[in-house]
């Protein structure tokens, strides 16, 4: 949380806000974060900061990879990887592991 | 007052990705191959740094980071084998990250083959913050189940090695090692996977063998 809101602080001064009414937080399967707990650390964190009636709004990002043998491209939902197409098991993640600050909304004078 | 909507797109965890950076920048231009050691509570890490306290030290040098939520307890284990040891404890924080290992970075003897990082106890968060290590090993004692990897994907998806632990327990147990295996090899199929019991010290050989390779690799040098 504390990552977060030195770069929510940041870009809040940056735009001379005068406070933070939304923020975007796109949040990887594999990321380690479960949403809804991030909403409620949000919530607790929040108090006391230009954020303080902000709603945090999380979109879930599907782990996707793509298998270093035959280039297939896919989505890994039950933690196996393992390429459907060729079986091989060296796969890239392409996305899924981040918890991205995508976008905030705030009221300027 | 008006609304603006401003595109950010950053990681929130983009101050320690860039710590740890930096960090790993560091130790690898002294030679020093730093360990990231994770786990459960109680899976035998710090009695892990003991074997290979006694077996590692004279011949190479170590030192050791200890994190904790509270208590000295683990350095004063550690520096009892003659390891110089720091305590981080976190407050309640249930991971280590990488800004505090850089801040014992300047204490750190300056001739040095090992690092080793005992994370907080916790499968979960430590697996987000990279502290700059070149290798991530994970703990899974035989008495936490075989069930474990696919529970804690991102701990095993992030690891380099995985150490089968407590294996003097196997047979009290229902913990069967090759189902253990293949659940961490589904999730991270290339995974270095060593049973070892921290305790009595068995299989401790060929984890240190694999210590010692990954540090000639780091330093072009023969261990």
């Amino acid at each position: 949380m504390a990552g977060l809101f030195e770069i929510l602080e940041e870009k809040a001064g940056q735009h001379r806000a005068a406070k933070i009414v939304s923020v975007k937080l796109r949040v990887g399967l594999l990321s380690g974060a479960v949403p809804e707990l991030l909403v409620t650390a949000f919530d607790m964190y929040k108090k006391g900061t230009l954020a303080e009636e902000a709603v945090l709004e999380t979109v879930a990002v599907p782990l996707k990879v793509r298998c270093r043998s035959c280039e297939a491209e896919f989505e890994v939902d039950d933690f196996i990887f393992r390429c459907p197409s060729c079986g091989a098991t060296d796969l890239e993640i392409l996305q899924g592991t981040e918890i991205y600050l995508e976008k905030i909304d705030l009221e300027v004078d | 007052m008006k609304r603006k909507e401003v595109e950010v797109l950053e990681d929130i965890l983009g101050s320690n990705i860039r710590a740890a950076a930096e960090l790993k920048r560091r130790l690898l231009d002294r030679g020093v191959l730093a360990v990231n050691l994770m786990s459960s509570p109680g899976a035998g890490k710090t009695t892990l740094l003991e074997r290979l306290a006694e077996r590692l030290s004279p011949r190479y040098r170590l030192a050791v980071i200890e994190g904790d939520i509270e208590t000295e307890r683990d350095a004063e284990r550690i520096r009892a084998k003659g390891i110089p040891a720091w305590q981080i404890q976190t407050g309640g924080a249930c991971h280590l990250e990488a800004k505090m290992i850089g801040r014992l970075f300047p204490q750190l003897p300056a001739e040095l083959d090992f690092l080793f990082i005992e994370n907080v106890g916790n499968l979960v968060c430590p697996a987000g913050y990279d502290l700059g290590e070149s290798l991530r090993c994970l703990l899974l004692s035989t008495p936490e189940g075989d069930d474990k990897p696919k529970k804690y994907p991102k701990a095993f998806r992030t690891a380099q090695c995985l150490i089968l632990s407590k294996t003097d327990l196997l047979g009290l147990l229902p913990f069967d090692p090759e189902q253990a295996k293949k659940e961490a090899l589904e999730v991270n199929p290339h995974l270095e996977i060593f049973l070892v019991s921290p305790l009595t010290g068995a299989g401790l050989e060929d984890f240190i063998a694999y210590l010692l390779r990954q540090r000639q690799k780091l330093t072009g040098r023969h261990a």
